[in-house]
């Protein structure tokens, strides 16, 4: 019986492709699964004594702040809530669930369970921030570890965890280089901030929001930024360098401390993003390359759940020159007990409500905890080793290439590019991408704008087994074959995906058109059933 | 130690030595080290990180974590009234057990197809959002409250081309703080002052401050002191006479009995979502939202993802994808609105369970509920001798400032007693807002039953004579 079920399992080569299909529930809005009436959960009664005393209390409120009408929720038993969510949450291809090596640049790991139960029991999710700080040491003691953890991972001198995300810390670095130039005198004058095109856009977005004309540099023929476009760049108006290493090429620039050097020389400070730190950590380190500042995403390198797109937790590191301006407030230890410092009065002030996302910095802990130096190290081999053994399985696929820096190796993503394929077959990446969600894998192609044509981006991290790889190789393979032979298969999928294509896109430019609420899409749409 | 097998870690599947070494042998490098060739040996660290001793085990891990958190005392152990921002709200069994699905938990950036759920689930929180706020266009949700404040204002400024916002001096210092950060360089704030007597806004100040470089009014209903800003709808009318936008924060909570800012003339509502099924976490539970008419010169002004329903190519299906893509900082890098990024979308999708279970009756209830626990707590208190609740004569809805000035006692002191007791006593106001001198900021939800009220009133008593 077992080799009956293996013959139809296994080729050759290895296991044959999944017949996968995702979850299709046809589910429906939730608004067209309302009962009159329902109810999915009841409010706390009551007593008799407070309501009395409380009297009318509606009418406390002057006449124009008083509701007129009940909102127009939709009415669910308990039971259809939950069965609403957990079907939608099928249709949802979490990274548990996948060999989720598709969504570069976003280091897709996993995210221990140990971890999660941790950071809910009540001793964290039930305190309140603005607790005596008696009454939270504990949570006082893993602010203060990991920072010290971070210290050392980095080489810089002091952090917060006072930014959403990796987007926000960029942003508070920004104001950080900011709050230094003014305190130089400088204010208004250094107001350029040089990035690279192969670093995030948020390098780019968050200084201009803090007032920086913002100069991007592009590679040079190898993929590495062009050092004399930043001699050129750089002079008594540079603010700063805020740069990703590797990039998202996944292309380590050998020249930083050279780029370093000169925006110091020019008198910037250089920020370090760190979302690309996986293949890096215990290997190389921002304070060893002179930058001034760096920020790491918890909810990447340090394995805290994304949560479809945060919480997640910006952790922000200076030099000790730099911790005067960073957020309010910091902790600080006193021997026997931590306490929170307000007291910085040239800090640039707050980022954020409170101190951060504290489940993300407990979760972060526990993981460096459960892995220390030699597992960190082994993080980040495992992890550029997984990126170039599938670099080696990718480029023996026909119509695909890595270009830049032929034949060296890459960090821990690679930033692929189907043109040859494109021309061949009319086939985009876009399409491929697509195509690969009937196997039940993620695809993700590249930041704007598309430097590299018909693009694709992977990321192995270390969670991969050989296995895995192999098997999102042979589906990229599939594909590539698929588009030769049967292009339009291709350019129409998805077809085991939950739903289809929406083809008319006016529904996503158009204003007459789009639909970002329910209510907008029956007022606009309503009339045609 | 020397003959110690190589440790294999739970977590990293090719740690197993024999597979590292045919992945090495098949991409032909002798080692991990030649993969990387491109970093210079001198940026190279040539030692172990200094790092804790790893608790290999996860058992050994989970005792370790636990031992640092019993340092804790949480408010399921004792009995508090803090909020300024942050408050004690019972959240439902269903929106933990949903926001704790490996699927959306682990999920990141996927298209509309492999994704379909994630995109239903948010466009369904914008939706209910939309039915609290009566608007039609909800963001994807930003870091926090005070992260949406600063981008209405800043979308205010964009839309007008003018670069002055008022706020009232009532807002948090907090609050104040991330604006005078996130609005520098090129936006003035004003901060009008208010009535000492009733928090309101002082209304012939806001006249005389408005002018034709005010981009927006801004204020809060409720307000960061508790109480209702009952002139909101002539403040509303003032900014739209000097061609200003009114910017509204709200507590979602209470939009079952308070009107939606709207109609009293807010053209942008935003706020923080925490109190809609997120637990308090230490202040990780926040997650900002930003409303407003449907409109492209509101909606080109998002810097956030908008997520749009179309029908698909198979007659009744329906899918997802991003409105107005192109103003994004995704689309463009800097020539986009603000910036885009990771935030706090499990907490949009947390938020929607909340509401669904909710439902009309449930935002109604639990809005009169939260009105009559504050009120009958403020009676209590304000009985006490030399105590004074609310301080403010406003109408207020879950938080109230009370005033011991009369007992001689600080706040501080007060409060330790109180502390004592396992009760932990309103924000102390005194450094905050010095005008209101030895006062606290209470807070008072639906979880706080008579028997807790009567515990708080009888341990005041107590500690103020």
């Amino acid at each position: 019986m077992s080799s009956e079920i293996r013959r139809h399992r296994m080729g050759e080569a290895g296991p044959l492709p999944r017949r996968f299909h995702q979850a299709r529930w046809d589910e429906s809005v939730i608004f067209d699964l309302s009962t009159p009436g329902a109810r999915g959960l009841l409010v706390p009664e009551v007593e008799r004594e407070v309501a009395d005393a409380a009297g009318n209390v509606l009418e406390t409120i002057p006449e124009p702040l008083r509701r007129a009408s009940p909102p127009a929720l939709p009415e669910l038993s308990q039971v259809h809530v939950l069965r609403h969510y957990l079907r939608v949450s099928q249709e949802t291809l979490g990274a548990d669930l996948n060999i989720d090596v598709g969504q570069g640049t976003c280091t897709m790991k996993h995210n221990p369970k140990i971890n999660e139960q941790l950071a809910r029991l009540p001793e964290i999710s039930e305190l309140h921030p603005l607790q005596d700080e008696d009454t939270v040491q504990g949570m006082l003691e893993i602010f203060y570890r990991f920072e010290q953890i971070l210290k050392e991972i980095s080489g810089l001198d002091r952090f917060t965890f006072q930014p959403g995300a990796g987007s926000q810390a960029i942003y508070t670095n920004a104001a950080i280089i900011r709050a230094y130039h003014a305190a130089n005198g400088q204010a208004g004058h250094r107001d350029e901030i040089i990035t690279t095109i192969f670093s995030h856009p948020s390098d780019a977005a968050c200084p201009k929001v803090a007032g920086f004309k913002v100069i991007t540099l592009y590679p040079d023929e190898d993929g590495y930024p062009d050092l004399e476009a930043l001699k050129t760049a750089v002079s008594d108006r540079t603010a700063g360098l805020m740069i990703t290493n590797p990039e998202d090429t996944g292309i380590f620039n050998p020249k930083i401390a050279e780029f370093v050097r000169i925006v110091h020389e020019a008198g910037g400070l250089c920020a370090y993003d760190q979302a690309n730190a996986n293949g890096i950590l215990g290997i190389t380190r921002a304070g060893d390359a002179g930058f001034d500042l760096c920020q790491f995403n918890l909810h990447k390198t340090f394995a805290t759940p994304h949560g479809c797109g945060g919480p997640a937790a910006g952790a922000t590191g200076v030099t000790a020159e730099l911790a005067r301006f960073l957020p309010v407030p910091v902790v600080e230890f006193e021997g026997e007990r931590y306490r929170l410092d307000y007291d910085r009065p040239e800090s640039i002030g707050k980022i954020r409500q409170f101190y951060g996302v504290a489940p993300a910095v407990l979760k972060a802990y526990a993981w460096v905890m459960s892995l220390g130096a030699e597992g960190l190290r082994q993080v980040a081999e495992v992890a550029v080793l997984n990126n170039n053994y599938l670099m080696h399985k990718v480029l023996q696929i026909r119509g695909v290439s890595a270009p830049y820096t032929q034949g060296k190796r890459r960090i821990e993503q690679v930033r692929y590019s189907w043109e040859e394929l494109h021309e061949e077959t009319g086939v985009t990446s876009d399409d491929i991408g697509l195509r690969a969600a009937d196997f039940g894998v993620h695809y993700w192609m590249s930041h704007h704008p598309y430097i590299v044509p018909e693009p694709m981006t992977l990321e192995p991290t270390e969670s991969y087994s050989k296995a895995d790889l192999d098997e999102y190789a042979a589906i990229l393979s599939l594909v590539a074959e698929e588009a030769r032979a049967d292009p339009e298969r291709v350019k129409t999928a998805p077809h085991n995906s939950t739903v289809h294509r929406v083809t008319d896109t006016r529904a996503f430019e158009d204003p007459a058109s789009w639909a970002i609420t329910w209510r907008a899409y029956l007022r606009k749409h309503g009339g045609e059933g | 130690m020397t003959d110690q097998k190589p440790l294999v870690y739970p977590t990293i599947p090719n740690s197993i030595p024999s597979v590292k070494a045919e992945m090495l042998r098949q991409i032909g490098a002798g080692s991990t080290d030649e993969l990387y060739a491109d970093i210079p040996d001198e940026l190279r660290l040539k030692r172990l990180l200094d790092l804790p001793a790893p608790i290999l085990s996860e058992y050994g891990l989970r005792r370790h974590v636990r031992e640092i958190l019993a340092k804790n005392l949480s408010c399921e152990d004792a009995l508090s009234f803090l909020g300024a921002g942050c408050s004690q709200h019972y959240v439902p069994a269903v929106c933990d057990e949903i926001n704790g699905r490996s699927e959306f938990l682990t999920a990141y950036a996927g298209e509309p197809y492999d994704d379909h759920g994630r995109f239903q689930a948010l466009f369904e929180y914008a939706s209910m959002m939309g039915e609290l706020l009566e608007m039609d266009v909800v963001n994807v949700p930003t870091y926090d409250g005070f992260q949406a404040i600063g981008t209405s204002l800043r979308m205010a400024c964009r839309m007008t081309g003018r670069s002055q916002v008022v706020v009232p001096g009532t807002i948090a210092k907090d609050l104040l703080s991330k604006l005078q950060d996130y609005l520098r360089p090129d936006i003035e704030i004003r901060v009008i002052a208010y009535d000492p007597t009733s928090g309101s806004l002082d209304i012939r100040e806001l006249e005389t401050t408005c002018s034709r470089t005010t981009a927006a009014v801004f204020l809060e209903n409720p307000s960061y002191l508790g109480f209702l800003e009952g002139q909101a709808p002539e403040i509303a009318a003032l900014a739209h006479e000097h061609g200003a936008e009114c910017v509204v924060a709200v507590d979602p909570i209470s939009l079952g009995v308070l009107a939606p800012p709207v109609t009293y003339g807010a053209d942008i509502a935003c706020g923080d979502l925490q109190p809609l099924g997120m637990h308090m976490q230490f202040g990780g539970g926040h997650a900002g939202f930003i409303a407003t008419r449907d409109e492209g010169r509101y909606v080109n002004e998002f810097p956030s993802r908008l997520f749009g329903v179309a029908p698909t190519c198979v007659p009744g299906e329906f899918g997802f994808g991003d409105v107005a893509y192109e103003r994004t900082s995704f689309a463009i890098r800097e020539q986009g609105k603000e910036w885009v990024g990771t935030a706090a979308a499990l907490w949009g999708i947390t938020a929607g369970v909340y509401m669904a279970l909710l439902g009309p009756q449930g935002f109604t209830e639990i809005g009169e509920c939260i009105l009559q626990r504050s009120h009958y707590a403020a009676q209590q208190i304000n009985a006490i001798p030399g105590v004074k609740a609310p301080l403010l004569n406003s109408p207020f809805f879950k938080e109230f400032v009370v005033s011991f000035d009369e007992t001689g006692r600080t706040v501080a002191e007060i409060h330790r007693r109180l502390l004592e007791k396992r009760i932990f006593g309103g924000k102390d106001l005194s450094r905050e807002f010095p005008k209101l001198g030895q006062s606290a900021l209470y807070c008072v939800t639906e979880v706080h039953t008579q028997t807790d009220i009567d515990r708080l009133v009888d341990a005041l008593k107590e500690a103020v004579r």
